[in-house]
C-alpha cells in the first residue's frame, strides 16, 4: 500500500512494538506529528517540557523495560537539545532511537531556518547515525536503526529524516520483526558478520580455560558491571557468584545485576568503593569482571589495579578488551550465554577464609546522626524501609547518587537508573518519568541533589500532566556537594562558585507545578512526608535538608592505587 | 598515554562501506581519541560497495592496537589489519616541481632524478616536474635532495600498503569472529 513517509514511520514503530514515544514537535517534524494524530490510539506520545527531558525519559524507559526507547524531535535546536541525552545513553549502552526531522532536501546545506548538521553532531555519541533522503529507503533504515540499537552492546542510534521524505509516498510492505534481517541493509549486515554463515558462538575453549582458572584460585573476586544489567542476566550472575563463592563488587552501572542482599556483595568499587571491595580487589588472585569496562572511576590506576590477580574480562564488545586494563584472559559473548555455560561446568567452590578476610572490612559507611539535620544514610534507610523493595530508583549525579547506590539494595536489572558513564546532572527526573511510563505498576522514586534538580525540574510539568506519582527526594545541602567535597579535600577549601544559597523554594515550586511538596529536617518529618506521598498517590517533592559539609565516604583520589583511602 | 620511546608510524588498512559520511566517521574517530593522522589514502576496491583506506598514524604499539579495536567496532567497517614493515609492502607517490631555470640546474636535477628512478613528466623553461613512487624513505630522500634546488610545489599521496604472500585483509581469525559477535544485528 502507498503511504506517506510519516505513516511508514508509524507503521515501523508498530512493527517494533514501540507504542510509546517521548518527544517535542516543531516545524520540520510536523508531518510526523500529523500522522501521529491518526495513530494516537496505537502510539502513545509523551510531550515533555524540553527535548532533553524527552531524551532522558526515553533512556529511562529503555533501561527499565529493556525495550528500545523512542524520541521525536524537530531539527536544529530540537536535535541539539537531544545531544546530552544521546551521549548519556551512549556512555551507558542504553538502546534509544532518536528520530529527528531535518529541513527539506531543497533547503539542505543553505543554512536554512532551524537547519543543523545533526547526523554530524551526533556521530561520535551514537552506535550509528542515518540520514534518510529517499522515502523508499525509510522503512529499511528504521528497521536497521532499531536492530542496531538493541543488538550486541546496545546503544543509541540517531535517525535524521528530511522533511520532504515524511510527506512523499512510497510502497509500504508490512514485515514482521523476525523477517527484517532477511532483506535490505540488515541482511547485508547480518550476512557480513556471520563467519561461514554460522550464528555467532562463544568459544568453548575460552570457557574451559576460565573454569580451570576458577578451580585454581584461592582468592577470587567478581565485578558485576552494566553488561549484566543490559543482558538481563541477573539470575545467571547470582548463580555464578554463589558457585564461585567469591566476594562480588557491583559497579554503578551494575546495580541490580546481583541481588543487593546477597551476602557475597562487597558494595561499590573504585573511587567511592567500600573498603571491602577495594581491598579485596587489591588482594585477590583472580578477578573476573563481567560486562564492565574498567572505567577511570573503577580502575583508578590501571597499572596497579588488581595487581596480584589474573584478570579475566567477559564482555560482548571486543574493543573493550585491554582498553583500560590489561587482561590475562577474555571471553567474548552475551553475558547471559557465557554465564550459563560457565555455570554448567562449575562445581561449588568454598572460599570461607578469603571471605572472612574480605568481610572483616566494612562494606558500608557509617554516618553519625545529624542532630537537627538528616544524614544521607538515614534518608536512604528510611526510604528503603518505607517503600516497596522493588521500587525503581532514578538518580541525578553527585553525592546523592553515590549515597543512594551505597545504601540501597537493588534486586533486578532496571531497578537503578543512573547516569554512570556520562555523569549527567538533570538525568533523574526524565528517567523517572520514562520508568513510570514503562512500568506503571512499580513505585518510582527520583533521588536528586538540589543542584541536579534545578537543572531539569521543568519536567515536573510532564509528571503532573500525565499523572505520574513519582516521589522526588532532594538531598538538599545548598551546595554542589561533590564539587564542594573536592574543593574541601583537594582545593584548600576554596569554595569557588559551588554554593547554592539561592532559590527557588522547591516546595513552592512543586506546588506551582500542581504537585505536592514538603520540606523535612529530621527523621519524624521525613517519615511523615513519605507516608503522605504514598497515600496521596500524586507527584510529590520531598526536600530533605542535609548538612553542607557532608561527604561521600570512603574516597580514593583519581589515579591513585585503589586502597589509598583519603582521610575524611 | 603514549609510550614516547615506542611511538612510530603505524599503518592500519581498512575495508569500509562506500557510503557518504564514512570517511569522516573514520577520520573523526582518530581525532576524538587524541591521534593525528599522518597520511590517509582511500580508493575503490574490486567490490564497488567497499572502499579501502590506509592510514598512517604516530602511535606506540598499545595505542595502535587500541585504534584498530575502536575502528573494528564501527558498523561501516568491514575489516581492519594492522600492517607491519616486516610483512607488508608500502608505496606512496610524490610530484615535485623544482625550479630549473638554467642548463646547469636542469642537468643536475635530471641526474639526481635518475639516481632515484624518478621520472621527469613535465618541463617548462623555468621548471622541471618529477614523479616518484616508493616507500617513505625513498620519497623523503628525494625531497631532501631537491630542497637543495628550489622546490616550488609538492603533491604527495598517502601511503598504501598490502601484505606480502598469500595473507589478505579478509582473512578470518578468532579475533575477527570476536568483533563480529558484538556487531551481530540479531
Amino acid at each position: 500500500m502507498k503511504l506517506t513517509g510519516a505513516e511508514i514511520l508509524m507503521e515501523c514503530l508498530l512493527e517494533q512494538d514501540a507504542d510509546v514515544v517521548f518527544g517535542y514537535p516543531g516545524g520540520t517534524i510536523l508531518n510526523v506529528y500529523d500522522a501521529l494524530y491518526q495513530y494516537s490510539d496505537r502510539v502513545k506520545h509523551i510531550l515533555t517540557a524540553h527535548e532533553q527531558g524527552a531524551s532522558h525519559a526515553a533512556d529511562g524507559y529503555a533501561r527499565s523495560t529493556g525495550k528500545v526507547g523512542v524520541v521525536f524531535s524537530t531539527s536544529g535546536p530540537g536535535a541539539t537539545n537531544l545531544t546530552t541525552g544521546i551521549a548519556t545513553a551512549y556512555m551507558d549502552s542504553s538502546p534509544v532511537l532518536f528520530i529527528s526531522c531535518n529541513v527539506a532536501e531543497n533547503l539542505i546545506g543553505k543554512d536554512s531556518f532551524q537547519e543543523v548538521d545533526s547526523t554530524g553532531i551526533t556521530l561520535p555519541i551514537t552506535k550509528s547515525t542515518y540520514q534518510v533522503s529517499d522515502v523508499n529507503k525509510l522503512a529499511d533504515t528504521v528497521r536497521t536503526a532499531f536492530a542496531i540499537a538493541r543488538s550486541g552492546r546496545p546503544g543509541p542510534v540517531f535517525l535524521d529524516i528530511l522533511k520532504n521524505v515524511t510527506a512523499e509516498y512510497a510502497e509500504y510492505e508490512p514485515l514482521k520483526r523476525s523477517e527484517h534481517r532477511k532483506s535490505g541493509r540488515l541482511k547485508d549486515l547480518y550476512d557480513r558478520n556471520m563467519v561461514d554463515f554460522k550464528p555467532p558462538s562463544i568459544d568453548e575453549e575460552d570457557i574451559d580455560k576460565l573454569v580451570e582458572m576458577i578451580n585454581e584460585s584461592e582468592c577470587p573476586m567478581l565485578i558485576c558491571g552494566g553488561g549484566v544489567v543490559r543482558s538481563r542476566s541477573d539470575e545467571e550472575f547470582n548463580r555464578f557468584a554463589n558457585l564461585v563463592d567469591a566476594p562480588t563488587a557491583i559497579t554503578v552501572m551494575g546495580g541490580g545485576g546481583m541481588k543487593g542482599s546477597n551476602p557475597l556483595v562487597t558494595g561499590m568499587i573504585g573511587m567511592h568503593g567500600s573498603q571491602a571491595s577495594n581491598i579485596a580487589c587489591d588482594e585477590c588472585d583472580l578477578l573476573i569482571a563481567v560486562g564492565c569496562r574498567f572505567s577511570d572511576r573503577v580502575a583508578l590506576d590501571p597499572d596497579s589495579f588488581a595487581g596480584n590477580a589474573r584478570i579475566v574480562h567477559i564482555d560482548i564488545d571486543r574493543s573493550e578488551i585491554n582498553k583500560n586494563v590489561r587482561t590475562d584472559h577474555h571471553i567474548i559473548g552475551d553475558a547471559k550465554e557465557v554465564l550459563k555455560m560457565l555455570n554448567e561446568r562449575l562445581t561449588q567452590q568454598d572460599h570461607t577464609a578469603w571471605k572472612e578476610f574480605v568481610f572483616s572490612h566494612p562494606r558500608e559507611t557509617v554516618y553519625e546522626d545529624g542532630g537537627d539535620t538528616l544524614n544521607p544514610k538515614q534518608v536512604c534507610e528510611t526510604i528503603a524501609r518505607m517503600l516497596p523493595q522493588d521500587t525503581m530508583v532514578a538518580t541525578d549525579v553527585g553525592q546523592h547518587q553515590m549515597w543512594a547506590i551505597q545504601h540501597f539494595h537493588f534486586d533486578y536489572p532496571g531497578q537503578l537508573l543512573t547516569s554512570g558513564g556520562f555523569g549527567t546532572m538533570g538525568f533523574g527526573l526524565g528517567a523517572a518519568i520514562g520508568a513510570k511510563v514503562g512500568n506503571p505498576d512499580k513505585t518510582v522514586i527520583h533521588i536528586a541533589g538540589d543542584g541536579s534538580f534545578r537543572m531539569n525540574c521543568n519536567e515536573l510539568s510532564t509528571e503532573q500532566y500525565y499523572k505520574l506519582p513519582i516521589i522526588t527526594f532532594i538531598f538538599d545541602n545548598h551546595t554542589l556537594g561533590m564539587v564542594r567535597q573536592w574543593q574541601n579535600l583537594i582545593y584548600d577549601k576554596h569554595f569557588s562558585e559551588s554554593d547554592l544559597d539561592r532559590g527557588p523554594d522547591f516546595v513552592k515550586l512543586a506546588e506551582a507545578y500542581g504537585l505536592h511538596g514538603r520540606r523535612v529536617c529530621n527523621q519524624r518529618e521525613l517519615e511523615k512526608a513519605i507516608a503522605d506521598a504514598l497515600e496521596c498517590g500524586e507527584g510529590y517533592v520531598i526536600d530533605c535538608m542535609l548538612d553542607i559539609d557532608e561527604m561521600v565516604r570512603p574516597m580514593v583520589g583519581g589515579g591513585s592505587r585503589i586502597t589509598n583511602f583519603m582521610k575524611i | 598515554m603514549q609510550n614516547t620511546e615506542q611511538v612510530k608510524l603505524q599503518t592500519l588498512a581498512l575495508l569500509v562501506d562506500n557510503e557518504a559520511g564514512v570517511l569522516s566517521q573514520i577520520a573523526r574517530l582518530f581525532s576524538r581519541k587524541g591521534f593525528n593522522i599522518e597520511t590517509f589514502a582511500a580508493g575503490a576496491t574490486e567490490n564497488p560497495g567497499v572502499t579501502r583506506i590506509t592510514i598512517d598514524v604516530l602511535a606506540d604499539d598499545r595505542n595502535a592496537e587500541f585504534m584498530m579495536n575502536q575502528l573494528r567496532k564501527l558498523f561501516p567497517v568491514r575489516s581492519v589489519k594492522w600492517l607491519t614493515r616486516e610483512t607488508s609492502i608500502y608505496r606512496q607517490m610524490v610530484f615535485i616541481k623544482v625550479r630549473a631555470d638554467n642548463g646547469e640546474r636542469r642537468n643536475d636535477v635530471i641526474q639526481l632524478a635518475n639516481i632515484f628512478r624518478a621520472q621527469i613528466i613535465d618541463v617548462s623553461l623555468d621548471t622541471l616536474t618529477l614523479v616518484l613512487t616508493g616507500d617513505e624513505e625513498k620519497v623523503s630522500g628525494i625531497i631532501k635532495i631537491m630542497k637543495e634546488f628550489e622546490i616550488l610545489e609538492i603533491a604527495r599521496t598517502g601511503v598504501v600498503a598490502i601484505e606480502r604472500g598469500s595473507a589478505t585483509i579478509n582473512d578470518k581469525s578468532k579475533e575477527s569472529g570476536e568483533f563480529n559477535y558484538g556487531k551481530n544485528v540479531l
